[in-house]
């Protein structure tokens, strides 16, 4: 048995020496980790490793490739690898889900076309059963809510989830069904040839992959998209900046305070005084433990308004109807995120050749219903299906079959709902008194009705038209009216 | 001639992002990110450079709970050929005695199957900061022992050596020692390479193998909690150290700054003779 320490000194110069020793770094480059100059000698890049993990498991290119593990992208990856097809998904967070900022509500069926029953396994916070929308101004509010014990059962309606926690898993699953799930990789081009896309460039070495049809689902900042030539990328004016913090609350305070059955989950929906007047809503939905809380307000509008985000999202939690849920919540985690809230008139082109467009980077964001990671994992299923149907049939992914993408999402709500909503946001840059005079007005009208003083009840009605018309024009409500009639009915 | 590397890597919380409970004094743990001990991502290059200079294969070795398996699908991303996990909750609890136990366990199994000429690890770990699971696996099999290597010289597996520069206080030396060795190595030994596309889409589809106490030659009882003697008798966060007393002041000639501090020194008893320079 050999000792340990037969260790000698052999330096000349004795045990000490100050001296720099060789530089491992310079001789060789960490850019190339083949490099044939490294110590010890040259040795062929693709002998014995590449020998020890089976050449051939990893095709050289691929049925295609979905750059981005969001929810779109993962719905994708998810359903063309549980086909069969050779996918790779790439995503350029620590992993899936880690630049995702969403904490809010996914729906439960269009979710469980993507991964049937999901709820019986991912990571969700609370069924959501209660839905609420408030009018608020600096100390009133008006409420509207809906509950029901129905969505407390399966299939249910709605969860609120982490979607950093829910897209992890989601990976996991799209890498069970076979997907070769890629993180930390930035795709940093597309290659093309002919005009058409036929693989992406990261910043990795050895990073070009090829694929016979590239699905972008790359999230608000869609340089990709941009690059295909699909659309013109991100403008202040269709998007959405939304701040949001995660304050710590015990479970049973959650549900006291909320008034929620053990498990159950409400989500508020607020427009007023929580936006600093600006165009927006405030939110405030129920996790398990915790509570997701902010506002989300029209990006051209803030950055006109010299207001900074953080201080509406201060002023928000000092409502007093709002500090009382979340009195005594310790933030755990804060956090901002665009949203392109351009809606239909502003999407991209869907397709090109050789190429796709889903989720965000589509501007498939309802602002109007708050969905959008809904509509992403849809549009991931449908890119899905149309790739699938494609390699099968063997057509071609030229933009004459991927059209089928297209057609699928017209048939479906995602471009209904787009298309319906079309006018939403250019309504709500054009009439801001949404989001402070009718809040004030309805409040001040609230107040008055409901405070008991020496009026006669026809009395109280005459001031209260008096008080309606010294605010508003009739013929200015008309038009409002008119416009939301025309941009959301 | 091929070189058989196994190159030890621990998950660990990222300690960047730790924080200490000041009533409990245990460590806020929840919800921090888990990363491969950052000495170990050296290890793993000192591990990769080895094999691409010889030809041969590099078996990453970890133990911990299921998780870890982030880690090690980490390190084939980086080009490892294999990888192994313990898990079980029998390594539980495990001190750097049970730890090094197990360890050197599974890498006799490993070199049963393809013998192991060569064992990297950190120097130590972010979060146990003991640096003695390098030396314990080592001694346990009876491999040559070179801790704080701060540049491989020369491996050759003909001849069945390792020369290797060690980083000491007061300098380095140059040291050479029979192989089989296991090394520990130093932060900026190397710069961990940029894992190749290739690399991470094989790393994504292969699996890590998860080895319990029953895959392995050992005695329970020497395992876990079970077969560790050190006890933590106390967690407390250290005392946040005091401001040093600032001798310069901005219109304080330099000399008065070096004449108070001779004069402090020398009512301490620590003065010697004049201030030189």
């Amino acid at each position: 048995m050999k000792q340990p320490g037969n260790i000698s000194p052999i330096d000349p110069r004795g045990p000490l020496d100050t001296s720099s020793p060789p530089d491992p770094g310079g001789r060789q480059d960490p850019q190339s980790p083949r490099d044939p100059n490294g110590a010890g000698g040259p040795r062929d890049p693709s002998s014995s490793r590449d020998s020890a993990r089976n050449p051939g498991t990893v095709p050289s290119r691929f049925d295609a490739i979905v750059v981005g593990g969001g929810p779109a992208g993962l719905s994708a990856a998810y359903i063309m690898s549980g086909a069969g097809l050779n996918v790779a998904c790439l995503e350029r967070g620590d992993w899936s889900g880690s630049k995702n900022m969403m904490g809010g509500v996914i729906f439960s069926r269009p979710a469980g076309t993507v991964v049937p029953d999901f709820w019986k396994e991912a990571p969700l916070e609370r069924h959501v059963t209660r839905r609420e929308m408030w009018l608020a101004t600096a100390d009133s509010a008006i409420k509207a809510s809906f509950e029901t014990t129905d969505f407390a059962r399966e299939p249910y309606n709605s969860f609120t989830v982490y979607r950093s926690r829910f897209d992890k898993w989601l990976a996991a699953q799209a890498a069970a069904q076979g997907a070769y799930m890629v993180t930390e990789t930035l795709v940093e081009g597309l290659l093309w040839e002919g005009g058409r896309v036929i693989g992406v460039r990261t910043d990795r070495p050895q990073g070009d992959l090829e694929a016979d049809v590239v699905l972008l689902a790359e999230g608000v900042n869609s340089f990709l998209t941009e690059k295909a030539g699909l659309g013109p990328g991100p403008e202040p004016q269709s998007l959405a900046l939304a701040v949001k913090e995660v304050l710590a609350l015990p479970r049973e305070k959650i549900e006291d305070r909320f008034d929620l059955e053990t498990g159950a989950g409400a989500s508020v929906e607020i427009v007023g005084e929580t936006t600093g007047r600006l165009p927006g809503t405030g939110f405030i939905y129920t996790n398990r433990d915790t509570i997701s809380i902010g506002v989300g307000v029209l990006l051209n509008r803030l950055i006109e308004s010299d207001a900074e985000a953080y201080t509406i999202l201060e002023q928000f939690k000092q409502q007093p109807q709002v500090r009382r849920l979340i009195q005594g919540a310790s933030v755990r985690e804060y956090a901002a995120h665009l949203i392109p809230e351009g809606g239909y008139c502003k999407m991209p082109r869907l397709f090109g050749d050789g190429v796709l467009v889903a989720g965000d980077c589509a501007g498939m964001v309802n602002a109007i219903n708050s969905e959008g990671a809904n509509l992403a994992m849809l549009s991931g299923r449908m890119a899905a299906e149309t790739i699938i149907e494609c390699h099968r049939e063997g057509c071609g992914f030229d933009g004459p079959s991927l059209k089928r993408y297209r057609d699928r999402l017209e048939k479906s709500l995602v471009l209904k709902d787009l298309k319906k909503y079309e006018g939403a946001t250019p309504f709500l840059q054009k009439h801001q008194e949404i989001f402070n005079l009718y809040p004030e007005l309805l409040a001040a009208l609230a107040r008055e009705f409901f405070t008991v003083d020496d009026l006669s009840k026809a009395d109280k009605e005459r001031l209260l038209m008096r008080l309606f018309r010294s605010q508003v024009p009739v013929r200015e409500v008309l038009k409002m009216a008119y416009d939301a009639w025309r941009s959301l009915v | 001639m091929p070189l058989h590397c196994v190159v030890c890597v621990k998950q660990v919380p990222d300690t960047t992002q730790v924080r200490i409970d000041p009533e409990t004094g245990s460590l806020v743990r929840s919800g921090i990110p888990s990363v491969i001990n950052p000495f170990d991502l050296f290890a793993i290059e000192a591990a990769l450079r080895a094999r691409d200079g010889h030809g041969g294969s590099v078996t990453a070795l970890s133990m911990g709970p299921p998780q870890a398996e982030e880690a090690l699908r980490k390190t084939l991303g980086f080009g490892a050929d294999r990888a192994v996990l313990l898990s079980d909750r029998a390594f539980a609890g495990a001190d750097t005695l049970a730890t090094t136990y197990a360890l050197a366990a599974a890498i006799r199994r490993i070199d049963g199957e393809q013998p192991v000429d060569l064992v990297v690890c950190g120097k130590q770990s972010i979060d146990g900061d003991t640096g003695q699971v390098g030396p314990g696996i080592a001694r346990r099999l009876a491999f040559s022992e070179l801790t704080y290597v701060c540049a491989v010289d020369r491996i050759s597996p003909e001849e069945r050596h390792i020369r290797a520069w060690r980083q000491r206080e007061d300098g380095r030396e140059l040291l050479e020692a029979e192989l089989p060795a296991c090394v520990t190595v130093t932060e900026g030994c190397n710069a961990i390479r940029r894992a190749a596309l290739p690399d991470l889409l094989a790393a994504s589809r292969q699996p890590v193998e998860v080895w319990s106490v029953d895959d392995l030659d050992v005695e329970r009882e020497d395992l876990g909690l079970k077969g560790s003697p050190t006890r933590v008798s106390k967690i407390f966060a250290p005392p946040a150290r005091e401001r040093g007393e600032m001798l310069t002041e901005p219109d304080k000639p330099l000399a008065a700054a070096v004449a108070d501090l001779m004069d402090r020194l020398a009512a301490r008893g620590l003065a010697f003779g004049s201030a030189r320079g």
